[in-house]
């Protein structure tokens, strides 16, 4: 429990950068959706239409949300230039706005509807100009309403501030991915527990106002408007200074390998003098994106994830040329710097239970065909919808008797427990070992290789300095090396590491210390 | 309720006054796409008068009031008020000069009693002291300790009361009524009319009271328009319709309260 406690105090940082979104936030929702309440209450048809964009995006899942304003402002820099951020604060910021619209906008604009007629006839009649009938009149009244819609929109806005952690903005999200990935469930519950704690702590307190709006008790809302100033000035405070020009941003995905070579590329690169920072738990979409834009300097990519997502190829050149033609195109393309190859592979491939593949006499996919119709195949979410998953099927005619999906950390528990009997897994998952599953092999050779490599942003391609420091990781890992960090990380109970140490540890396995 | 034999007298000062109209209505039109709410009608309102305007429920006699204010406005005609025509001001100013007393009442329930009777003023940078808010209390027969109470703390008749209060505030040149009394139980209805016309006499007000109830139409105003499908049918004294002038309709609406009184006589008289 003390490790409990002291996981909670260290999420200071990401605290105060989760107060300072969601009240950024709700603060451009107010500013967009009062003005907006005002125009629809004078014309029916604006309020239809901005009633009708609100409640879509409300269907749009956050997730999607955040991730669709990377593409959006990669696109805008055409306009805004270079400087125009495409992940962080900026993206969260809009989305999560956008989010908070449609309770604020349509609170605000039942409340107008709901005013007394009587009230609104006298209000003209005694001679109030449209303003004066907007500031003596419908405000006041609508208030009440109005403040109950920015509170709903408060409790979603800190809630879903936690998947801002996707595109690379620090928020509560951070402990709770990181702990989903690694299985590190003390970490997940502090960051629920922190982000659970604030959006009550703000629903208490905007109901103070609300009520005191209601009940027109002048103090009660100014003491918690006063109290809600105070911790958003308290959280700008405590936020000191910013990104620095000089800080190396070092990209994860969303899963234990990702997690701990950012680590190791980060304790290198501060031995070396530099000043590190980490965007973990990163969509997997937007990492490649984030280096070449330069938004992110340093990120461990595979190469068929790039072979097959951004050359949109599905031909299998073999290893060796599949990683030259790679390097030759983001050099040439993209100015990203491929460094090397760390020297082991991340690839997808088919593995069972050992007694499991014993007992139907299976060792390659070959084998595998004939029963297949029999058994269930278990991929992560994005599996099935991949080349890879094509190219077996093409390659060998395969046909599974049903195909389901499981978060990569389920998938394993799929395999022991039953529900899958065949499951996409990844090579250098240390569960392949610690589970004693088989790799079936690839005989066709449909799947494609997945080296990991060093890609350094354009930004930071040329440093020479930053370049030396990260020289040594290249070739310096291989493939059971790996799996032991991962599985470290993954696994449950005793000799359980958190990323950073098991990163340590790696780094004095392969001799860097 | 009073019966028809203490009725007031035929005006005393309509007469006396100037030969120019304060309130002319030339050929106001008002229509809602094919249905006509006034057709075409003129006439004018001498200051100081008090001119009742009954008619049956869509008989055009509201829509008529609310186009002096420009609550509505005319589809086709115009109204002059002290000579120039309405639409041509801001409404907020022309307002400003017309005090406004309606069924709905409309005080802000945000605001004191004492908020709401000085809101006029207030709209024009002046403020009321409380000396003379609780001078317009007495006028409507309030106590004055009644200013600091909420509306919602007020009975119905208390609270058109403070909406006349509200309205008599900015010293109105034109006070209009639109079924002030509406909503309210018989007897604070009476006693509010009696208030009312008290108060036209004493503040030299001109006013114009639109009701459907011709017996307190009869009871309150020296001079009384019927309107029937949005057009004049009668204009005439209160008199006058009591001796069977103004035509069929107005004299379909006037035997109403008289066989009412007839009837409660009779059953005295058992």
């Amino acid at each position: 429990m003390s490790d409990f406690a002291e996981i909670l105090f260290g999420l200071g940082d990401k605290l105060t950068a989760h107060i300072v979104l969601a009240a950024s936030a709700i603060g451009l929702g107010i500013a967009v959706a009062l003005p907006l309440a005002v125009w629809a209450s004078r014309s029916r048809t604006v309020a239809k239409v901005a009633l009708g964009f609100a409640s879509l995006v409300q269907t749009i899942p956050a997730l999607a949300l955040l991730a669709l304003f990377f593409p959006i402002l990669l696109s805008l820099r055409a306009v805004f230039g270079e400087g125009l951020p495409t992940l962080g604060f900026l993206p969260a910021l809009l989305a999560l706005a956008l989010y908070a619209l449609l309770p604020i906008l349509r609170n605000a604009v039942t409340a107008q509807a709901n005013l007394d007629p009587g009230v609104l006839e006298a209000a003209d009649g005694v001679g109030m100009t449209g303003w004066q009938k907007l500031r003596l009149v419908e405000a006041p009244l609508s208030a009440p309403f109005i403040m109950a819609g920015i509170r709903t929109a408060s409790v979603w806005t800190i809630g879903a501030a936690t998947l801002s952690t996707t595109i690379g903005q620090p928020s509560l999200g951070d402990p709770i991915f990181a702990g989903l990935q690694t299985q590190n469930w003390t970490l997940v519950l502090a960051g629920c527990l922190a982000s659970a704690a604030l959006a009550l702590i703000v629903d208490a307190l905007l109901g103070l106002i609300e009520r005191g709006l209601a009940t027109r008790q002048r103090w009660q809302w100014i003491a918690g408007l006063i109290a809600v100033a105070l911790g958003i000035i308290g959280a700008l405070t405590y936020q000191s200074g910013g990104d620095d020009e000089d800080t190396i941003i070092i990209a994860s995905k969303q899963f234990s390998e990702q997690y701990i070579l950012a680590q190791l590329i980060g304790s290198q690169l501060e031995a070396a003098g530099f000043v590190v920072e980490y965007r973990d738990g990163l969509g997997s979409a937007v990492v490649h994106n984030a280096v070449a834009s330069s938004a992110i300097d340093i990120s461990v990519d595979y190469t068929g994830t790039i072979w097959t997502n951004n050359l949109k190829r599905t031909d299998n050149p073999g290893r060796e040329e599949m990683y030259q033609i790679i390097k030759t195109w983001e050099a040439e393309e993209n100015g990203v710097r491929v460094l090397g190859r760390l020297g082991f592979e991340n690839a997808y491939a088919f593995a069972m239970r050992e007694d499991r593949a014993a007992q139907l006499g299976l060792t390659s996919l070959d084998d595998l065909v004939t029963v297949a119709p029999q058994l269930t195949v278990g991929g992560d979410p994005e599996f099935f919808e991949r080349p890879e998953w094509i190219a077996v099927r093409e390659a060998y005619g395969m046909r599974f008797g049903e195909t389901r999906n499981f978060s990569p950390t389920f998938m394993y528990n799929a395999l022991t427990s039953g529900e899958a009997d065949v499951i996409s897994a990844y090579t250098s998952d240390g569960r392949i070992a610690a589970d004693k599953l088989v790799v079936l092999e690839d005989p066709r050779e449909a799947l494609p290789s997945y080296d990991a490599m060093l890609m350094i942003s354009p930004r930071r391609a040329n440093d020479a300095e930053l370049i030396a420091a990260l020289q040594p990781l290249i070739g310096a890992i291989n493939v059971e090396q790996m799996r032991e960090a991962n599985f470290a990380v993954d696994r449950e109970g005793e000799g359980k590491l958190s990323p950073k140490r098991a990163a340590a540890q790696l780094a004095e396995e392969i001799g860097l210390n | 309720m009073q019966t028809p034999s203490n009725l007031r007298k035929p005006p005393k000062r309509a007469e006396a006054i100037s030969t120019a109209p304060l309130l002319t209505f030339d050929a106001t039109t008002r229509h809602y796409g094919d249905v006509i709410a006034v057709s075409a009608v003129s006439c004018e309102i001498a200051e100081g008068s008090f001119v009742a305007l009954v008619g049956a429920s869509g008989s055009g006699k509201s829509t008529l009031l609310k186009m002096v204010n420009t609550l509505e406005a005319p589809s086709a005609g115009r109204v002059l008020f002290t000579g120039d025509d309405v639409t041509n001001q801001p409404p907020a100013q022309l307002r400003r000069r017309i005090g406004y007393v309606f069924q709905g009442i409309g005080l802000f329930p945000h605001m004191s009693v004492a908020e709401n009777i000085a809101i006029g003023p207030r709209l024009a940078g002046e403020s009321l002291t409380a000396g003379r808010i609780g001078e317009l209390l007495e006028q409507v027969e309030m106590e004055a300790d009644m200013a600091a109470r909420m509306p919602d703390e007020l009975s119905g008749g208390q609270r058109q009361r403070v909406g006349v209060a509200r309205a008599l505030a900015i010293e109105p040149e034109l006070l209009l009524m639109d079924e002030p009394f509406g909503a309210l139980d018989p007897i604070t209805r009476d006693a509010l009319g009696e208030t009312v016309r008290d108060l036209h006499d004493r503040l030299g007000l001109t006013t114009i009271m639109v009701t459907h109830d011709m017996a307190e139409a009869l009871l309150l105003a020296d001079r009384v328009i019927v309107m029937d499908a949005g057009a004049i049918v009668a204009d005439c004294s209160p008199h006058d319709l009591l001796a069977g002038q103004g035509g069929e309709i107005a004299q379909g609406l006037v035997a109403v309260p008289r066989q009412q009184a007839e009837k409660l006589a009779a059953m005295e008289r058992e």
